[in-house]
């Protein structure tokens, strides 16, 4: 119960582009129409759960003093945890121009940079911080990529929209999308006093 | 080294524009839009931005070196994971540094430390310049992105801190105290106490979450495209 608790903050009240910024170099630049940023999410969605427990399972199992090689290891978790995620994205990358060559095209250059897509990294980070055990930072990455795809996917639709709105020159393009993000930050703000614990208790 | 090569020399007007063009004209963060992310969350405090500030120079300038000397023995197919291991391996440097010289701001700096390998700036200079340029010139490329990324971090660190605390420097050896209500305990410059001629004023809230870091940096833009007509998006 606790996991449906970790995985529903995850994905509202601590999202991670809004309430934490990670990984918006991809979020602003793959953003312009919805079908491309629906691939994105979905791709983040996947890396992230895959990614976090085979981080956590390398970091238990062979760098702390309990694990295999029987010594603190953890000044290797950096170089550990990006090759690890750069493999996946290898993976990632392989299936998504097997199964679906449109995506593949639109997506571009945008899925190799998945790799360095700071919220599949920060989210392995913050599961070492705050401690959680292997199910927990599944579910952990699970709800994350599902908050950074909802994120995404809002975003694309309101610039759509705004393509047809009057926006001041110098503001068009990059300007006006950070302030449309800041607009959003807030909005998933209100969402931060919510907790679930009661009712799941019940 | 070739002849020709000797008669450059070593800081001239080409190398200078290296330094200073990411700063303004070629901006990492406002114009090429990398390396965001951290530029958000860590400039609550002017501190924490200088410390982050330090912290990406010295891994861009020096990945760029690196990278920039061994570009001829890298193959193009593992490139992306060779540069990725010079990243982590500097990031560590860091970490371990920081960890070691000053514990609490590291503490305050948290997970943003490690995601400076993941931080687009390191990634794309070595993608775009370090793999086809020497190691000097990559090395002045790095320390002027960096620098372009500091200057948006403290910009955006001293409005935020001024007026959403209304501190400067908060938690460095050098702290001052600008604005606020003067008690026995903290003295400010300007006092805010009930009674004092500046006791309308009061701390900007908004200025002390992240997302303000947002709407500054969308104003930063604004300005800096209003002023530079040739960065304007004509899309």
């Amino acid at each position: 119960m606790e996991l449906i608790n970790i995985a529903i903050k995850s994905a509202f009240m601590e999202n991670m582009v809004l309430a934490f910024f990670l990984g918006m170099c991809s979020f602003l630049a793959v953003s312009k129409t919805v079908k491309t940023a629906i691939g994105l999410g979905l791709a983040v969605i996947f890396v992230l759960g895959i990614t976090m427990p085979i981080n956590w399972l390398i970091n238990h199992y062979l760098l702390t003093e309990n694990g295999l090689f029987g010594m603190d290891l953890t000044f290797l978790r950096f170089i550990l945890f990006i090759a690890v995620i750069a493999s996946m994205v290898q993976l990632v990358e392989m299936v998504v121009e097997k199964v679906s060559p449109s995506l593949y095209n639109s997506l571009g250059i945008f899925l190799p940079l998945i790799t360095v897509n700071c919220a599949i990294m920060g989210g392995s980070l913050f599961m070492i911080s705050r401690e959680y055990n292997l199910p927990e930072s599944v579910a952990y990455g699970l709800g994350g990529g599902f908050g950074w795809f909802l994120a995404i996917v809002a975003f694309a639709a309101i610039r759509e929209k705004m393509a047809y709105s009057n926006v001041p020159a110098p503001l068009r393009g990059l300007g006006i999308a950070f302030i449309l993000t800041g607009l959003m930050g807030l909005a998933f703000m209100s969402l931060a006093g919510i907790d679930f614990t009661p009712f799941i208790a019940k | 080294m070739s002849g020709k090569e000797e008669k450059k020399p070593l800081f001239g007007p080409k190398e200078k524009r290296l330094l200073w063009d990411p700063i303004n004209d070629n901006n990492p963060v406002t114009v090429q839009v990398l390396g965001v992310c951290s530029a958000l969350a860590v400039t609550s405090l002017v501190y924490k931005s200088v410390v982050m500030a330090i912290a990406v120079i010295f891994v861009v300038a020096f990945s760029n070196l690196i990278t920039s000397l061994i570009r001829n023995y890298i193959p193009s197919q593992v490139r992306m994971i060779a540069q990725l291991v010079i990243i982590a391996t500097l990031v560590t440097i860091v970490e371990l540094t920081l960890k070691a010289a000053n514990y609490a701001i590291y503490k305050e700096l948290s997970v943003f430390i490690g995601l400076i390998i993941t931080n687009c700036i390191v990634m794309g200079r070595l993608e775009a310049f370090a793999m086809g340029n020497s190691p000097w010139r990559s090395f002045l490329d790095g320390i002027g992105n960096g620098l372009g990324y500091g200057v948006i971090l403290i910009i955006v660190g001293i409005i935020r801190e001024l007026f959403g605390k209304g501190t400067l420097f908060a938690g460095s050896p050098i702290q001052l105290n600008i604005i606020g209500k003067s008690n026995d305990l903290v003295h400010y410059w300007i006092d805010t106490s009930p009674g004092s001629m500046m006791s309308w004023y009061s701390n900007n809230g908004l200025l002390a979450l992240p997302v303000s870091s947002l709407f500054l940096i969308g104003i930063i833009i604004w300005v800096q495209r209003g002023k530079n007509k040739k960065l304007v998006d004509v899309s």
